[in-house]
């Protein structure tokens, strides 16, 4: 149940950020940026050493508010995944070029499975990396990609 | 001042200009709007506009004279040309080309393409040198010199309606008036016939074949709207080098490429007014393209890597977003770089932009690379999608990879099943289901670890399968048997992974080899059949088969499992009488060299045991829809004599075994309601089955079928392919039995139901534990979540 989904680039500016509910898209980006906090804590617990592409997720990041953020990090810490009442959990996942990909999922629906969220930001990752082989996209560049906005449409749309 | 001499075609050129620009008629021209218009159309720096001004003398006189203004004029065309700006280059340059004014000349020309009718005066004198509207233009301007581009000219300035400069001419306009402009120049292309949108295509190839007096021409009278500067692919080579051909420079290079992109634009457009595939690469432009292509890349197998191509279609001065996603389209297998076929697609799909035409959201299939055959790029008029499709089967792993292609060949038509596949693998990655068909699996399954990646496949080839067929008839019966008893455990968790399943099962199969299971190449080519006939039935569910998976074959089911077949046996064996019959317990029976095809050599002996046992279902196939195959077991049966219990006995067994081995019921149900009909009416079928002549490919089927008929009279029993191969002889050789039918009817039937009511308990067995193993996977799963927040930063 994404309900917003961003990706940040390296130097922290958003790349592209999409919410479905669209009146609630500027809580989501504060939401989003507070969480980016928690991906650089985590990433910088992990050490510079791991670079397993199996630890991309880093799971959720932090049960506050009433969202849950987890945070897919290629350290692939997983979080704890606290259960607040209807929360919407953030999870997070981390490139190797230091591009982050933040999801803010509504648990209210269904809980969604570690494995799901997993796959979920496996296809972002494919995606993303699909508008990187782009010769026309500058790194850096707010992402355009129809393609892209069809993917993220796609998993929007199934997560609510 | 010195005296200027003009060419004709220079004077007529600039008295149209002049009179244009002189609305008061006052032989004179003030420094007013159109001039100055017309000058910055010439899109000269301004610094060179004003020093032309002065040189003119019209800051001097403080207006244009004709004199000066035609002395700007060809100031005009010096600097355009790149030459410095000398009063004394007025005369000394030597076919000047005429000075190009964008905006301007544009204006008029759209104008006067768009209100033909609105030529007034001048069409007295003109209409008969302008060509028609733009259709055949070429022909007439082929033959037209400049006049008739001059005297249009001078039309399109007496025609004051739009100003000079607002190039608003929408792409099929503006074309419009390029092309009759550039007629002539390009009249050694007007037989050129180019269908759909590929305007691109002309401009570089009428530049290889217009004349100098031809970019002459157009230089001067049809300079692109600044917004449709077509195909200036500045640095094309063609162009650039035809536009070496006269004295311009440069700079007219520049503009002269853009005219002539304009004028095969126009062409194009022309030509391509009627088509019915609106992405559809005619011959031309194809070659086009592909010279294009080589001047990139000399190998047209090879690649154009993504910086080179972005180089090359910025060029085309399409807007970065537009061009972003004409790359997301053209590049198929996603790798950054263009093929050949990828390259055409995207320049068509450039060309087809700046025609106007709207990017689609799907790459259309006329432009779908042919992943194939990459040396069939020459083969111009093959642009169907559907050569990819056929060779697409062959290409397994949906990678980033150039097999890639091929299966994104298939995505209009399984546009959806790529989401499968994706899920899929995710599934079959994340979800639990693999797991437990090792688990489940017999051990020593490395194969199933295969399976994982396999599953992207959608449907096993067809020469795969065929492939596998003969792998199999020559492999041992020890292979992989994994496949299809992963099919049992699948078939159980039918809800979830319903298509991974076909594909695991179609690929486990096809894989076939790798389990060390007893099931012998029977089972696999049931597992073939059934995967075959899962493709065949596409991603129908396997839950048209009502009864629950059979359970998976016992661990003891391995090589041993004929001896399993000796327990079970004696059951039947009691009634068996012939001493081939007596074989199946031990043994699979071995079919028949005679009965059995070539792959079915592995049978066991006594196919003509199994034969005489399937010759006593016939009967039985009507009355239940699981004795389908019976009708092979008839044919069979017509070769031996044996008794019906015997046939009975053996074929139950078999089928047991069968069962077990293929066993995912429902696909294996699926299959055999396929092959029930194909049996029934296929009677010659399984006769060809026995025949070593027959394909691979039909005899696996039947004797699927015949197992799994079989399979579900027995499902405890697990026997082997062999027992399908035997069953496949036996059918194939099958007499109707007729007598002592009834008897033997019912002991089998007694026996089916029992089996089956095994079957589901067991089916049920199996998915409850299937069910625990996932609960206790989860609450690891959130046991070490736990782990991990106790310890959160213990790495530090």
């Amino acid at each position: 149940m994404a309900v917003c989904i961003a990706v940040i680039a390296k130097e922290n500016y958003p790349l592209y950020i999409r919410s479905i509910p669209a009146e609630q898209e500027l809580k989501f980006h504060y939401t989003v940026h507070t969480s980016l906090d928690v991906v650089d804590e985590k990433v910088s617990a992990m050490g510079k050493a791991l670079v397993d592409q199996r630890e991309l997720y880093l799971g959720l990041l932090y049960p506050t508010e009433d969202y849950k953020v987890s945070l897919l990090s290629r350290l692939g810490i997983p979080c704890v995944k606290s259960m607040f009442p209807n929360q919407l959990h953030r999870y997070g996942y981390v490139t190797n070029s230091k591009v982050k990909f933040v999801m803010v999922v509504d648990s209210s629906n269904t809980a969604l499975r570690d494995n799901e969220i997993r796959s979920m930001f496996r296809k972002l990752h494919n995606s993303y990396t699909d508008v990187m082989c782009n010769p026309f996209y500058n790194p850096g560049d707010r992402i355009h990609s129809r393609a892209f906005d069809n993917m993220v449409t796609s998993m929007m749309v199934q997560v609510c | 001042m010195e005296g200027l001499t003009l060419s004709d075609a220079e004077q007529k050129y600039y008295s149209d200009l002049f009179s244009y620009c002189d609305i008061e008629s006052t032989k004179k021209v003030a420094s007013n709007g159109r001039v100055v218009e017309l000058f910055r159309a010439a899109q000269l720096p301004n610094e060179v506009v004003l020093q032309i001004m002065e040189l003119c003398g019209a800051t001097r006189l403080g207006y244009f004279g004709r004199s000066q203004f035609y002395i700007a004029l060809k100031l005009v065309a010096v600097a355009q040309s790149g030459l410095p700006l000398r009063v004394e280059s007025i005369n000394t340059v030597k076919d000047l080309p005429l000075p190009r004014f964008g905006a301007s000349k544009n204006e008029q020309e759209s104008r006067h393409t768009t209100s033909y009718s609105s030529d007034t005066e001048n069409q007295g004198s003109y209409s008969g040198v302008i060509p028609p509207p733009p259709g055949r233009v070429q022909v007439k301007k082929g033959s037209v010199s400049h006049d008739a581009v001059q005297p249009r000219t001078s039309t399109d300035q007496q025609e004051s309606t739009s100003p000079v400069v607002s190039p608003q001419q929408s792409p099929p306009t503006s074309p419009h008036t390029w092309r009759k402009h550039n007629r002539h120049p390009s009249g050694g292309n007007n037989e050129r016939s180019l269908a759909g949108p590929g305007p691109f295509w002309s401009p570089f190839s009428e530049a290889q074949t217009g004349s100098s007096a031809g970019d002459a021409v157009w230089s001067g009278h049809s300079p692109p709207p600044p917004q449709e500067n077509w195909v200036s692919f500045a640095d094309t080579p063609p162009t650039s080098t035809l536009l070496a051909m006269h004295p311009a420079s440069v700079q007219d290079q520049t503009t002269v490429r853009t005219v002539a992109s304009a004028t095969t634009a126009n062409e194009i457009r022309r030509q391509s007014s009627s088509y019915d595939d609106p992405w559809k690469i005619t011959d031309e432009q194809r070659q086009y393209y592909v010279n294009q292509f080589k001047t990139i890349q000399p190998d047209l197998n090879g690649f154009i890597p993504g910086s080179a191509a972005k180089e090359f279609f910025t060029k085309s001065k399409l807007p970065i977003l537009e061009l972003s996603h004409i790359w997301e389209l053209s590049d198929f297998d996603k790798d950054g770089a263009l093929t050949l076929d990828e390259f055409c697609a995207a320049f068509h799909l450039v060309v087809a932009r700046k025609n106007g035409y709207d990017l689609p959201e799907k790459l259309p299939e006329s432009l779908m690379p042919k992943l194939i055959d990459l040396e069939d790029s020459a083969d111009v008029g093959d642009q169907s999608g559907e050569v990819g499709y056929s060779g697409s089967p062959a290409e397994a792993p949906p990678s980033k990879s150039p097999s890639m292609p091929s299966l994104n060949q298939t995505w209009p038509e399984l546009n959806q099943s790529s989401e499968q596949w994706e899920t899929f693998s995710e599934r079959s990655s994340s979800s639990q289901t693999l797991t437990q068909f090792d688990s489940n699996i017999a051990p020593a399954d490395p194969d199933t670890a295969i399976v994982h990646p396999v599953p992207i496949r959608m449907t096993p080839s067809k020469i795969h399968m065929q492939e596998m067929e003969l792998k199999r008839t020559g492999s041992d019966h020890t292979n992989p048997t994994s496949p299809l008893l992963v099919k049992p455990s699948d078939l159980s968790e039918e809800n979830k992974i319903n298509s991974s399943v076909k594909f695991v099962s179609g690929n486990t199969v096809a894989d076939g080899y790798s389990s060390s299971d007893s099931f012998t190449s029977d089972p696999e080519q049931i597992g073939n059949a059934v995967t075959r006939q899962r493709s065949h039935s596409g991603t129908s569910p396997d839950n048209t088969a009502p009864p629950p998976p059979p359970p998976r074959p016992h661990p003891s089911h391995s090589r041993s499992s004929s001896l399993d077949m000796n327990r079970t046996f004696p059951v039947t064996t009691g009634q068996q009488q012939a001493g081939v019959v007596a074989h199946p317990p031990a043994v699979p029976p071995r079919p028949q060299p005679s009965q059995v095809p070539g792959p079915h050599v592995h049978r066991p002996v006594d196919a003509e045991g199994l034969i005489t046992h399937t010759s006593t279902s016939p009967q039985q196939i009507p009355e239940q829809p699981n004795f389908a195959d019976f009708s092979q077991f008839e044919v069979f049966a017509a070769s031996n004599v044996n008794e019906e219990p015997d046939d009975e006995a053996e074929k139950h067994p078999e089928v047991l075994q069968v069962e077990k081995s293929s066993d995912p019921s429902g696909s294996l149900r699926v299959a055999k309601t396929d092959g029930r009909i194909e049996e029934k009416t296929a009677a010659s079928a399984p006769a060809n089955v026995g025949k070593s002549t027959t394909p691979l490919a039909p005899p696996p089927k039947p004797i699927r079928r015949r197992l799994k008929s079989e399979d579900e009279l027995r499902p405890e029993v697990d026997e082997h392919s062999q027992k399908t191969g035997v069953l496949a002889a036996v059918l194939s050789s099958q007499p109707s039995i007729p007598r002592s039918v009834g008897k033997d009817k019912k002991a089998i039937q007694a026996s089916i139901r029992r089996n089956k009511e095994t079957n589901t308990v067991l089916a049920r067995l199996n998915s409850e534990l299937q069910q625990q193993l996932k609960d206790v996977l989860e609450e690891r799963i959130s046991l070490e979540v736990q782990l991990e927040q106790l310890r959160p930063f213990s790495h530090l």
